[in-house]
């Protein structure tokens, strides 16, 4: 046939075991080591010196600039890498950006003109739109709820069960797998359609054996985006089951045993004793699970590109500030994006100032 | 709302043994059971990838794994062609294991970074009051909306040729990494450390204890076990990357994600070797996992325990 | 825990610099021990390379989206010249190149040179001004080795920026050589001949199960929907003609205009046809859900007959697959519109831009716009150039042979795979999911007008 030689061309190369190859990894090895000592290092002196230097002060002004140190290297990082780049990308959004190339050389000017919110209109006006948004509420609504009631209730079945370990790395495997993987694996071996000949995907099959007719899961408007979300749940629900397990186990068993001794059955003392002594945990792990879930578009873009009603607010945006390179109307989207979390902000403030006021 | 009942009454015999009874329906049969079928759903995917990276690759695409039942084509080529076959960039390396040397470099110094980071600004938010510290936190805390992709441009400046100089460099993924895991890390971390009991902190307080003596007297022992479980998450996000290290990095210092990204070549052609590519850098993370199961044993309200 | 790794790091470590101090006193590596001093005599084998002088350990990366296997191939032709020449060229190949690169250009982190496969993206990458003039040695080769129409591929206003490197050809169609013995099926001379093959196809059936003339694969992950605009680029060229095409290139006759509307629909015959198509897979409905690599293979079982795909399907035909004008698959070329009018074909290409005038920049971009470059690629199989330098010996089999003659062909109306020359908003955006919309059964008026809209508007 004479085609392309698979792996003729790749032959074994273990030759690259080299002197150069140890001399090139150790030094970087000894550079991460140097790095994480430095940076103790200089942590510490950073905290110590400032002890001591803040003794030379008043009660007043000590207890400010210990506070300072404790928190300006993370605003300082977080103002360079995150703020600034967020108020550009809130600027731009309200812009419209023309590239003008030069007949001769091809080089661009940028015509940047002032457009007040026709970014926004733009983005709410066209009705495949608002199916994007109504999706995205879809996925940030069944996500976090549907990943943190099966965590916790695994969480809670298998606590101090024989085999807990186990049990529990097994849910957990998912997290290990990227969200571009999980896509493709799911896609492949879970959500496979063959529309003629046999089925090569595990739920299809199992619908063709019991003689059913096998389902289209990435065109089966609406259900499909449900398909989708079921993905991005399975690579959350270990999260969801390590931090509520190690919360669960936080409840002192005094608590459960009072209650048990009381006549309180195990659903009684679920409810009564756990739940609410974890409450902060179970916040944290919704709201965490929602903010990921809003910025998530690799299960789009890998199995749908936003087809048959799939799309997402987070691909949009990916979509035109990378490939449409229409960058305001990306801006204006991430923004959009940004919104959508007030409303879990203001929830989370206000559920930590009751904390607060509890202590 | 934690508990900070440390007295245990003495129990007679017959409370012992309902209480025993007790313990024991907390994890009943039917709990049991339960708990193994989620265990099953979950896995399937797994399994199947699984199955799927030991079949041989001209069946990839052609027949589902199950059929290995059948046919019994089982084959660990995949696997050995990932690890020792050639996809670097040069004759005479051995570019796996580089890349996975490359990995550890970029992901334990970014585990660290931020973890230390976050914990000093999040004892600071949670007890140290100041004015503007609800804003800033809420700040803080709203940034973890902030995409990843729109940051990389203006990041990569500060860090490129033009800014300090060290893109390309393991240092200044090391930097990226960390600003990106702030946010979550800070949220996180406040919410461990603002349970725990206030008599812990005020009884240091009343003995003359500053702000950095909490720290590394009470805060740090007592918030461990939240350090280390977000550590494995933070590892794992980190381990898994894909993005910083390509855009951030170079060719010296790419991680195992990035060749095991390319294995499938531009028209597919060597696509069955993707599985098996997955299990293979599923691998340190699940060690990691397993090593670090330990500190969740322990409690992470760790308010009824002694520091 | 921090204790527990520390260990083996710093064993690594100490003995890594135990080493970096052996390791100073000798050659680099392996490869480079002929070379490393500018006064070193010639390798033997290096005449080719003397060009391009001696480099003395100049680091040069060539980013691309090539991987895989195709990347090996690119990484030895590059060894040879680092041996050569002393240079450390490195190949970086990425998957997510056309959303990387102008990441890293815009951050200040370019390579030295990157593979561009798109017109589209060349031209967008010089628009951020980072791209640098071609040196005066490459636009040498590009006049000495590649037709006219490849230079103003290269070319961004009136500046010659990119010298091509590989090539595909676009347009054949696969068949069954046996089976069209076994059925009296003689290969189309024109496109009419070819629509009533597909009707005599679809009437007298075939030997495998849900057989239907065509088999169509758009699947392609992030990128579904890209053999569609590969159809409709080929039936643009061949029914309206190169100047229609190229203005639609252009973007001044717009998709939802006679001419193109006519093309689609005569893609549309087929695609939306449950008679016609999708042989061994369903019907349209399994267009995009059946991947591109997949899309031929039903030949093999009989279920289709005809499958539309460019030269390099050839390396997805299972190993032991007979690919020869009398085996088990062949593929012709997709015949002109009428009879006598000249052989058309589309095809791809890269090419090859620098974002820096370095010495060894210049060299390894001329070096990739030599012929050396082209023979010793070609060699290592899988791929062909345009280049006229090109040996057809190192060609290893006859289909690539073909396609190399018409891309060189005098006659042969060739243009640029037309979704890569047009802006990427539409080229690698709208047209692809335009092509997606259309076989789910969408309106070809809402289709088109869909894909017009993201075309940037000039100023």
């Amino acid at each position: 046939m004479g085609s392309m030689p698979v792996m003729a061309v790749g032959s074994v190369r273990m030759g690259g075991l080299n002197a150069d190859f140890w001399a090139t990894n150790g030094k970087n090895l000894l550079l991460a080591l140097v790095a994480i000592g430095a940076f103790i290092a200089v942590v510490a002196l950073l905290l110590w010196g400032t002890e001591l230097f803040s003794r030379l002060f008043s009660d007043k002004w000590r207890g400010g600039i210990q506070l300072f140190t404790l928190v300006s290297p993370v605003l300082i990082l977080l103002a360079i890498g995150l703020i600034w780049p967020a108020v550009q990308t809130f600027f731009l959004s309200f812009t419209n950006v023309v590239r003008i190339p030069d007949p001769a050389t091809g080089i661009n000017v940028d015509q940047s003109t002032f457009v007040w919110f026709k970014n926004y209109i733009f983005a709410f006006s066209d009705p495949t739109e608002l199916r994007t948004v109504i999706n995205t509420l879809v996925w940030m609504f069944v996500t976090p709820i549907l990943s943190t009631l099966v965590g916790l209730a695994y969480a809670v079945f298998i606590d101090r069960a024989k085999g807990e370990r186990t049990l529990k790395s097994l849910v957990f495997l998912p997290v290990a797998v990227s969200l571009v993987g999980a896509s493709i694996v799911w896609g492949f071996i879970m959500y496979d359609f063959n529309q003629t000949g046999s089925q090569t995907g595990i739920i299809n099959a199992l619908i063709a054996l019991a003689g059913g007719h096998p389902i289209n899961f990435l065109t089966a408007d609406p259900w499909n985006t449900i398909f989708l979300i079921m993905i991005l749940v399975w690579t959350q629900t270990g999260f969801a089951m390590v931090v509520l397990s190690a919360a669960i186990k936080g409840v002192p068993i005094e608590l459960n045993e009072a209650s048990a001794l009381d006549g309180a059955n195990a659903w009684q003392r679920f409810w009564q004793i756990t739940v609410p002594s974890i409450r902060g945990t179970l916040v944290v792990v919704l709201t965490t699970i929602t903010i990921a879930t809003l910025k998530v578009f690799d299960v789009v873009r890998t199995l749908t590109q936003g087809r048959n009603g799939t799309n997402v607010i987070a691909y949009d945006m990916y979509d035109q500030f990378f490939v449409k390179d229409n960058r305001p109307l990306g801006a204006a989207l991430a923004v959009v994006m940004f919104i959508f979390v007030v409303p879990i902000v203001v929830y989370n403030v206000r559920s930590m100032r009751k904390v607060r006021e509890n202590h | 709302m934690t508990s900070t009942e440390l007295q245990r009454p003495p129990l007679t015999a017959a409370k012992a043994s309902r209480s025993k009874k007790a313990r024991e329906r907390l994890t009943s049969p039917g709990a049991t059971a339960a708990a193994i079928v989620i265990a099953l759903i979950w896995t399937v995917p797994i399994l199947g990838l699984f199955m799927t990276s030991l079949r041989p690759g001209a069946l990839y695409r052609t027949t589902p794994w199950w059929t290995v039942f059948s046919d019994g084509h089982l084959t660990l080529s995949n696997y050995s062609t990932v690890l020792f076959e050639s996809f670097g960039d040069s004759a005479n390396s051995a570019p796996l294991l580089g890349n996975v040397f490359n990995s550890i470099v970029i992901t334990v110094p970014a585990v660290i970074f931020p973890l230390v980071l976050a914990l000093m600004a999040a004892y600071a938010f949670a007890w140290i009051p100041f004015r503007g510290s609800d804003f800033l936190f809420v700040t803080i805390f709203a940034l973890q909306v902030v995409p990843l992709q729109l940051a990389l441009i203006p990041l990569l400046k500060a860090l490129g040729p033009n800014g300090l100089g060290i893109a390309g460099e393991f240092p200044g993924i090391w930097i990226a990494h960390t600003i990106f895991g702030l946010p979550l890390a800070v949220f996180l971390l406040y919410n461990f450390i603002s349970q725990i009991p206030r008599e812990v902190i005020e009884a240091a307080r009343v003995d003359g204890a500053s702000h950095t003596q909490l720290f590394f007297r009470i805060i740090i022992p007592l918030s461990l076990p939240a350090v280390a479980s977000l550590g494995i998450f933070q590892f794992l996000w980190v381990w898994n990357d894909l993005l910083v290290a390509s855009v951030f990095g170079s060719i010296k210092t790419y991680p195992l994600t990035y060749p095991l990204a390319n294995l499938a070549g531009g028209y597919g052609q060597t696509e069955y070797l993707v599985p098996a590519a997955a299990f293979v850098s599923m691998i340190v993370p699940l060690i990691v996992f397993f090593s670090l199961q330990r500190y969740f044993v322990r409690g992470l309200l760790a308010g009824s325990t002694k520091g | 825990m921090k204790r527990r790794i520390t260990l083996p790091f710093a064993a690594v470590a100490v003995s890594g610099l135990l080493l970096a101090g052996c390791s100073s006193n000798n050659s680099t590596t392996n490869t480079s021990s002929a070379s490393n001093s500018s006064t070193a005599a010639m390798a033997p084998g290096c005449e080719a390379y003397a060009p391009y002088g001696q480099l003395n350990g100049a680091a040069v990366e060539v980013y691309s989206s090539i991987t895989g296997v195709e990347a090996d191939a690119m990484t030895t032709v590059f060894d040879k010249f680092n041996e050569c020449t002393g240079a450390k060229v490195k190949f970086n190949g990425n998957k997510e190149f056309e959303a990387q690169l102008p990441v890293r250009v815009e951050g200040g982190t370019a390579p030295d040179l990157a593979v561009i496969p798109q017109p589209g993206l060349l031209q967008k990458m010089v628009g951020t001004g980072a791209v640098v003039k071609a040196p005066a040695s490459v636009e040498a080769n590009v006049d000495k080795f590649w037709t006219a129409d490849w230079k103003t591929y290269g070319t961004v206003g009136t500046t010659f920026y990119a010298a091509p490197m590989l090539a595909n050809v676009k347009g054949f169609i696969w068949y069954s050589p046996k089976e069209f013995a076994a059925q009296g099926y003689t290969v189309p001379k024109t496109l009419d001949e070819l629509w009533a093959l597909t009707a005599t196809m679809a009437a007298k059936g075939g030997t495998g199960a849900d057989y239907k003339p065509w088999c169509i694969g758009f699947g392609s992950d992030a990128a579904t929907g890209w053999p569609g605009t590969d159809w409709v680029e080929d039936l643009v060229l061949r029914v309206n003609g190169p100047a229609t095409y190229d203005s639609w290139v252009a973007g001044k006759t717009k998709f939802n205009s006679p001419d193109i509307k006519k093309a689609f629909e005569a893609f549309g015959n087929i695609a939306l046809n449950p008679a016609y198509v999708n042989g061994g897979l369903g019907d349209s409905a399994s267009i995009i859900s059946t991947t591109f690599q997949e899309g031929g293979l039903p030949i093999l079982k009989g279920s289709c007959s005809l499958h539309h795909q460019a030269s390099f399907y050839q390396a997805q035909w299972p190993a032991g697959t007979d690919v020869s004008p009398t085996g088990d698959v062949w593929a012709f070329m997709m015949p002109p519109n009428k009879a006598g009018d000249p052989p058309a074909v589309t095809g791809g290409g890269e090419f090859v831009a620098a974002f820096n005038d370095k010495p060894a920049t210049a060299a390894v971009q001329t070096f990739m716009s030599s012929d050396t470059f082209a023979n010793a690629r070609v060699k290592l199989g899988g791929v062909i150039s345009a280049n006229k330098g090109l040996d057809l010996a190192n060609v290893d089999n006859q289909l690539m042979k073909d396609a190399v003659a018409i891309l060189q062909g005098d006659t042969t109306v060739f243009r640029f795979d037309g979704s890569d020359a047009m802006p990427a908003a539409v080229g690698a955006g709208s047209f692809w999911t335009g092509m997606n919309d259309y076989v789910s059964g969408k309106p070809l008026d809402t289709v088109l007008t869909d894909i017009d809209n993201a075309w940037p508007s000039a100023g």
